[in-house]
C-alpha cells in the first residue's frame, strides 16, 4: 500500500467519491487543468471530465454562490477557496445560505456541500494567504467546521464532509500537506464527524489542539515527556460541532489543560473551549486553563511569521506554568 | 482605428400606456382567453398586496414589502416558466410565485414572521425569499450548471432589482452564465428605486440591460408594465436557455408604485408628481383598456373577479391568522439534518425551561 501525504489523501478521498458518486463535482480557480495551486486536484479533470472538475471565472462570490445553488439542486459540490485568506468574499454566501437554507425552508431545501481552504501560516506565502480565522466560522448556527492533521484523518474526514447532508467547512493545514506520509487505505472508509481524537494519552495535563499545531503539539508532549511529564493530547478535528466530553473527560483525569492555536487569542475557538471548561469542568481543574495561540495581530509577512505561530517551546513552558500551580 | 465589437440595446414594448397595440406584436396579442387569464392573476396580485398593507397597517403581519405597480413584469415571468423550471426571487415577486402554485397564505406566513412560509407550494426546488440583496442570482447559476450538467431541459430565472443589479453577485451571476454558456434568465426589474437611491445613482449605465453585453448575452430592455413584451422576452429567452444556447438577461422597466416596504416612508425622498406620472403608466390599466376595446372585458367582469378574488384572500389571510406558532423546539430541528449533540442538550434544556414555566 502505499504512503501518503495528507494533500494526496485530500485527493484519494475527492477521486473516490467522484468515482461512486456521479453527483460529486469539484469547483474553484485553477482545480481543473492546474490541479490546483497546491495540486489537491491533482489528475482530477484527467479522470472525471471538466464538466465535473471546473475552472470557475477567478471570482470566490461566483465560487461560493454556485455551490449553494447546485448543492440545493441535487448536486453535491465541493467547491475551492484557493487560499483560507481569500474566503472572505464567500461568507455571505455560506453564512446566509448554505449554513441557513435547510432551516429558513424547514428542510424543503438543504446544502449538501464542502467548501475547501488551504488554511494557515508557516509556509512562507505572501501576504493575505497565511491566515487562520476557522473562529469566524464557528459562530455560524447550521455549519460544520473540519481540520485535519493527518493523511489518514483528511482522507477519512472529506469523504464524511462530502457525504454530510450538511454544509461543511473543511480547512486545510498548508504546512502539513507534506510534512510526513502514512498508510492511508483507498477503502472509500470515512470517519465520525463531531467527534475529537484523543492522539496521546497521559494522565498529567491535557494539551487541546487542531489543525497544524497538532505537530508542535505533539512535538511539545515528547519534550515533556522527556522532563516526566505526562501529557494527553487531544485533536478536536471537528471544531464545529464540539465533541466537549472527550475534552472534560480528559480534563478529569488531568486537572490540567493547555489549548493551543495558530488563530489569534481574542475570541479565538480556544476561548470557546476555555469557557466550556470553566462552565462544566470547573471543580476537575487544579489550575487555570492556559492558552497559546497566535497574537492578536496580523500574521506577519514571513520573515516573523515563526515568531507568530505557536513554538514547541511555547507551549511547552503554558504546560510547566500550568503544572507549578 | 477599427470597431472590434459593436452593440445596441432593443427596447421592446407592443401595448403603449394607453392600451393601445403597437405593431409587430407576438401571437399573445391575440390570445384573449388567455390574456383574459393573465389579467386576472395580475387583478389577483393587486388585491392581494393591497390587503397584506392593511394586514400589516393594523398589526396583524410584520414588515411587508409591497408589489404595487409589479404586477405585469411577475405574471410574465411566472406565467412564462414551466414548473420543472426553478425561480429564485428576491423578495416580493408573489404574482410570479403565484403562478407557479405559492399560496398567498405562505406570503403572509413568511412576512408574519413565521419559516414555514418558505417551505411553500409549488415546485419544490423553488428558492426561498432572498433578502440579501441579488445572491439569488449566483443561485439560481447555480441551479442552471446542475440542469446543464444533468443535461436536463430546464431553466433557472432569477429576479434582481435596479440597485440589485450593482451587486458584485449580479455581475458573477452573468458573468458566468456566458462563460460556462448557462440555462440562466435574468431578470432586472428596474422599478427606479432601491429604498431611497434612485436608479440614475446605481449606474452611469444608460440601461441596466447593457450590462448583459459584458458577460456575452443577449440583453433587451422591456417595458415592464407591459404584460406582453414582458412574456415575450420571457417566452424567448427561456427557449434559448431550454435548448442549450444559454442566458439572457431582460430589463423590465416599471415603478415601484409603493414605499420599498411597509417600514418606508417613500414621501421622504421622492416627488408626488412623479408617483402621479408613474400612476399613468402601470400595468393594469392599459392591459384593462386594451380586453375592454375588443370587447373581452367590461365593469361588470371587473367587478365580478375583484369579488372572488377579495373572498379567496379573506380566506388565504384567515388560514394565515388561524395558524399556531411552530412550537420552540421548531427553531432547532432544521439547523442539521440531524441535531447534533451539542445542540440537542440546548434544545433540551430550552424545552425543559418552557415547561417548567
Amino acid at each position: 500500500m502505499a504512503q501518503i501525504t495528507l494533500i494526496e489523501a485530500v485527493t484519494q478521498a475527492l477521486a473516490w467519491e467522484m468515482k461512486h458518486d456521479p453527483s460529486v463535482v469539484v469547483l474553484g480557480e485553477d482545480v481543473g487543468v492546474n490541479g490546483g495551486v497546491f495540486r489537491a486536484t491533482v489528475g482530477l479533470q484527467q479522470k472525471f471530465g471538466p464538466e465535473r472538475v471546473i475552472d470557475t471565472p477567478l471570482d470566490e462570490t461566483t465560487i461560493a454562490g454556485l455551490t449553494v445553488g447546485m448543492a440545493a439542486q441535487g448536486m453535491k459540490p465541493v467547491a475551492e477557496a484557493q487560499f483560507e485568506g481569500f474566503i472572505y468574499p464567500m461568507m455571505e454566501h455560506i453564512a446566509c445560505h448554505a449554513a441557513r437554507m435547510r432551516t429558513r425552508t424547514r428542510g424543503r431545501l438543504h446544502v449538501p456541500a464542502v467548501y475547501r481552504a488551504p488554511w494557515g501560516g508557516g509556509i512562507r506565502a505572501p501576504e493575505h494567504h497565511s491566515e487562520a480565522n476557522e473562529h469566524l466560522f464557528t459562530n455560524i448556527p447550521g455549519l460544520r467546521v473540519v481540520m485535519p492533521s493527518s493523511p489518514a484523518r483528511a482522507y477519512g474526514l472529506l469523504l464524511a464532509a462530502i457525504r454530510d447532508p450538511d454544509p461543511v467547512m473543511f480547512f486545510e493545514p498548508k504546512r502539513i500537506y507534506r510534512q510526513y506520509k502514512e498508510e492511508v487505505p483507498d477503502d472509500g472508509e470515512a470517519l465520525p464527524l463531531d467527534v475529537c481524537f484523543v492522539l496521546r494519552d497521559g494522565q498529567d495535563i491535557t494539551l487541546v489542539t487542531w489543525g497544524a499545531q497538532v505537530k508542535e503539539t505533539l512535538e511539545a508532549a515528547d519534550a515533556l515527556a522527556q522532563e516526566g511529564i505526562s501529557a494527553e493530547v487531544i485533536d478536536l478535528a471537528t471544531i464545529k460541532p464540539l465533541d466537549f466530553d472527550t475534552i472534560a473527560e480528559s480534563v478529569a483525569k488531568t486537572h490540567r489543560c493547555v489549548i493551543v492555536h495558530e488563530a489569534p487569542y481574542t475570541a479565538g475557538f480556544g476561548a470557546e473551549v476555555a469557557a466550556r471548561l470553566a462552565e462544566h469542568s470547573m471543580y476537575d481543574l487544579h489550575a487555570p486553563v492556559a492558552r497559546v495561540t497566535g497574537y492578536d495581530t496580523h500574521i506577519p509577512l514571513f520573515r516573523l511569521e515563526m515568531k507568530y505561530l505557536p513554538s514547541v517551546q511555547r507551549i511547552v513552558e503554558a504546560a510547566k506554568r500550568t503544572l507549578a500551580v | 482605428m477599427s470597431i472590434c465589437a459593436s452593440f445596441e440595446i432593443e427596447h421592446r414594448q407592443f401595448l403603449d400606456a394607453d392600451g393601445k397595440l403597437r405593431a409587430n406584436a407576438p401571437e399573445l396579442a391575440r390570445d384573449f382567453p388567455q390574456l383574459i387569464a393573465l389579467y386576472k392573476q395580475m387583478l389577483m396580485v393587486r388585491v392581494f398586496d393591497a390587503k397584506s398593507v392593511a394586514l400589516q397597517r393594523t398589526g396583524k403581519l410584520g414588515t411587508y414589502a409591497s408589489c404595487l405597480g409589479h404586477e405585469a413584469v411577475h405574471v410574465g415571468i411566472g406565467s412564462a416558466m414551466r414548473p420543472e423550471d426553478c425561480f429564485a426571487p428576491s423578495y416580493r415577486e408573489y404574482g410570479a410565485q403565484f403562478c407557479r402554485g405559492v399560496q398567498p397564505r405562505e406570503v403572509l406566513m413568511y412576512w408574519g414572521g413565521d419559516e414555514r412560509g418558505n417551505d411553500y407550494s409549488g415546485p419544490r426546488h423553488d428558492f426561498a425569499w432572498c433578502v440579501p440583496i441579488a445572491t439569488q442570482c449566483l443561485h439560481a447559476a447555480g441551479a442552471a450548471l446542475a440542469y446543464k450538467l444533468r443535461k436536463e431541459p430546464r431553466a433557472a430565472v432569477c429576479t434582481v432589482g435596479d440597485g440589485g443589479s450593482s451587486k458584485a453577485d449580479f455581475y458573477g451571476a452573468i458573468n458566468v452564465t456566458g462563460a460556462m454558456t448557462l440555462p440562466l434568465v435574468a431578470v432586472i426589474i428596474n422599478n427606479q428605486w432601491a429604498i431611497s437611491v434612485p436608479r440614475k445613482a446605481q449606474t452611469g449605465a444608460q440601461t441596466l440591460a447593457q450590462k448583459g453585453i459584458a458577460a456575452g448575452l443577449p440583453c433587451v430592455q422591456v417595458d415592464g408594465n407591459d404584460l406582453i413584451a414582458v412574456r415575450s422576452a420571457m417566452d424567448t429567452a427561456l427557449q434559448r436557455a431550454r435548448k442549450g444556447e444559454g442566458g439572457s438577461v431582460i430589463e423590465a422597466v416599471t415603478y415601484r408604485l409603493s414605499d420599498h416596504t411597509t417600514a418606508d416612508d417613500a414621501r421622504r425622498y421622492r416627488d408626488d408628481a412623479e408617483v402621479k406620472a408613474a400612476w399613468a403608466r402601470e400595468p393594469m390599466k392599459r392591459l384593462r383598456a386594451y380586453l375592454e376595446a375588443h370587447k373581452h372585458w367590461d365593469d361588470k367582469q371587473e367587478e365580478a373577479w375583484k369579488a372572488e378574488c377579495a373572498a379567496h384572500v379573506d380566506a388565504e389571510v384567515n388560514a394565515y391568522l388561524e395558524s399556531k406558532a411552530q412550537p420552540l423546539t421548531a427553531m432547532f430541528d432544521y439547523t442539521y439534518a440531524e441535531l447534533p449533540l451539542d445542540l440537542a442538550r440546548q434544545r433540551e434544556a430550552a424545552l425543559a425551561r418552557e415547561q417548567a414555566h
